[in-house]
């Protein structure tokens, strides 16, 4: 998901797409309001983009928009192993949220996914723009040197990501267990990594950052290549140094981008999944289960269906709002570059 | 502006510092695959596999329903992308060519669609494909691959459908085609890049998928590799080498795509379409 985003959003060739309908006919736009050409014609000609919408327009709405009603449906019922092997529909009102908000559980959990994303957002974020800044600095063969490794570790599948990671951090034959002891951490030769809660993160945080990193950093290099030469001219005329033109050049011109894109990563590392599960599925003792993990563990492995739709519900609010806070960054700074939507 | 020879050292030794640091596991990844079982399990490891094997990618191969499975992935992540391209190349059109009431919504619509939170709804896609008897059936996860790919698909093809010149369609319609005429055979083969870059993305996604399979396709006949490859370890009882191979068996094709994707989709084909 990560590379697909990048491309609409940031890429985006974004010019007036919409120049109205070339050649015969008449502009379906007006016929709609009523313009002068013969009825049968201009119906036609104005439901054409409807009927080309239609089936994508379907798609999501059975396959996208059924299933969030139906988790709006499901967290207002009591729905466990019973009631699911039955097939019985029982209504219980908004049970499951109070149970929920008022449980110890659900806020440490939320607590949690909020640290957590936090340290992995600040630490993509002041890595990635650090390394994007290099990018720039490098002559052209280092430059395709890091790009490669960027671009390898953000090309491996999370599952596979994983996999490696867990190998990398095993207890036994672990490189990095070895590196510490060789180092002269002895007391690391045979840690156990996924055995306490912060190790845990600490491994999950590593292979998120690891993988997220080069997002940031390719798109960010990417951007300061569209910095016009004149802007850092005349600040070096006004007598700015190299920090002053940073900040007075660089930092304002990447400001809109590095605000998307906090929070983009913001939203993937909220709604990760693959990673944290699979690492440890939400162990050791369910201490690493974020909001997406806690909702599955909850919902699915101990059956209590109801009230993991009712977390869901919970997480895809607050994903929501984050989403809608990023869509109207993206939408602004389309309409400020001319770009017509 | 001159450097001093400091100055132009830190930055080239950083970067190779960072090329290990990001390139290191995967490289031990393959590395692992090719080694024999007594390289990896020394009490210091064998940096670079000099007595390399092809045991464990057997191991890996020979593996239960190793094959079904390759096929299901396939099945899945071609129907999906191939559906969904269908899907948005009609969409798409609308939305980059024509102006009607509306399109600023659907526009959004796709965009909202994009970010959607598929890792949070699997509970309920579990409830209605449960109740519609479809569990351990490759059909719904097409489906919803499809979907999940759609929204990406829609709004990068519409770059592409408004990156081709609109002077293109309308000679092509002066010489007597019609508008789908036209579309067919002036538009569409030069969407070809953009065709390229959405199936390669749109099949990456749906390759990695996890959450959902997870949960509606149990029956180890019915699953995909990445759903095999997370519980590989567990099965196999601490087999790296295995496990490493399996691992490079399922990251291959999209580390490919991967490359091939940097130096081959991006750019235009449209460039010298319109002379003067």
């Amino acid at each position: 998901m990560a590379v697909a985003t990048t491309r609409t959003t940031r890429k985006d060739p974004g010019r007036p797409a919409a120049a109205g309908v070339p050649g015969r006919g008449a502009p379906p736009g007006r016929t709609r309001t009523g313009g002068g050409t013969p009825p049968g014609r201009g119906r036609l000609i104005g439901t054409a983009p409807y009927l080309l919408l239609l089936p994508a327009l379907a798609a999501t709405v059975v396959l996208l928009g059924w299933p969030l009603v139906k988790n709006g449906m499901l967290s207002f019922q009591n729905l466990n192993m019973r009631q699911l092997i039955q097939h019985l529909t029982e209504w219980n009102g908004v049970d499951n949220y109070r149970e929920a908000l008022t449980s110890e559980d659900f806020w440490r959990v939320t607590a949690r996914s909020v640290v957590f994303t936090s340290v992995n957002v600040v630490l993509i974020m002041v890595l990635g723009t650090l390394i994007g800044l290099l990018l720039a600095r490098l002559g052209t063969k280092m430059r395709l040197l890091l790009s490669t490794g960027l671009v390898l570790a953000w090309a491996m599948p999370p599952i596979a990501a994983t996999t490696v990671y867990q190998w990398l951090f095993a207890a036994r034959f672990g490189v990095v267990n070895w590196v510490l002891d060789k180092l002269g951490w002895h007391s690391m030769a045979d840690y156990n990594w996924t055995g306490s809660q912060f190790s845990t993160f600490f491994v999950i945080t590593v292979l998120i950052v690891w993988q997220s990193i080069p997002f940031v950093a390719i798109n960010l290099y990417a951007a300061t290549t569209t910095i016009p030469k004149e802007l850092y001219e005349a600040a070096a005329l006004d007598g700015a140094g190299a920090w002053r033109s940073f900040t007075s050049v660089t930092l304002p011109f990447l400001k809109p981008f590095l605000l998307a894109t906090v929070f983009l990563e913001v939203i993937w590392v909220f709604k990760a999944f693959p990673q944290v599960f699979a690492i440890n599925e939400g162990g050791p003792d369910r201490l690493t289960e974020t909001l997406p993990v806690y909702a599955f563990i909850e919902g699915v492995g101990n059956q209590h269906y109801g009230m993991g739709a009712a977390i869901s519900l919970l997480t895809i609010v607050i994903l929501l709002a984050l989403t809608s806070y990023y869509l109207r960054i993206v939408l602004k700074q389309e309409k400020d570059e001319g770009g017509e939507l | 502006m001159k450097r001093s020879a400091a100055g132009r050292l830190w930055p080239n030794a950083t970067a190779i510092v960072l090329f290990v640091a990001f390139a290191f596991p995967v490289y031990w990844m393959f590395s692992t695959a090719f080694k024999p079982t007594s390289d990896i399990i020394s009490e210091d490891p064998v940096w670079f596999p000099t007595n390399a094997t092809f045991e464990h990618f057997k191991t890996a191969t020979d593996a239960d329903n190793f094959w079904t499975l390759v096929r299901n992935s396939l099945t899945v992540t071609v129907s999906a992308v191939a559906l969904s391209l269908v899907l948005a190349l009609l969409a798409s059109f609308a939305l980059a060519r024509m102006r009607f009431k509306g399109r600023r919504g659907f526009l959004v619509t796709f965009m909202i669609a994009q970010m959607a939170p598929w890792e949070v709804m699997v509970i309920a896609i579990y409830m209605i494909i449960r109740d519609g008897e479809m569990l351990n059936s490759l059909v719904p996860l097409t489906l919803f691959y499809m979907v999940m790919v759609l929204p990406f698909t829609i709004l990068t093809l519409r770059s592409y459908v408004a990156a081709v010149p609109k002077e293109l369609e309308e000679s092509a319609m002066v010489d007597g085609c019609t508008r789908p005429q036209a579309f067919i055979r002036v538009i569409f083969p030069l969407l070809a890049p953009g065709l390229m870059a959405t199936s390669l993305f749109g099949f990456i996604t749906a390759w990695n998928e996890f959450p959902l399979v997870l949960i509606l396709n149990k029956d180890p006949e019915a699953q995909t590799l990445p759903l095999w490859l997370s519980k590989f370890q567990t099965n196999f009882g601490d087999d790296w080498g295995a496990t490493m191979a399996a691992a490079s068996l399922f990251a291959i094709p999209i580390l490919l795509l991967f490359l091939f994707l940097q130096r081959k989709a991006v750019g235009g084909l449209t460039s010298g379409a319109v002379k003067g």
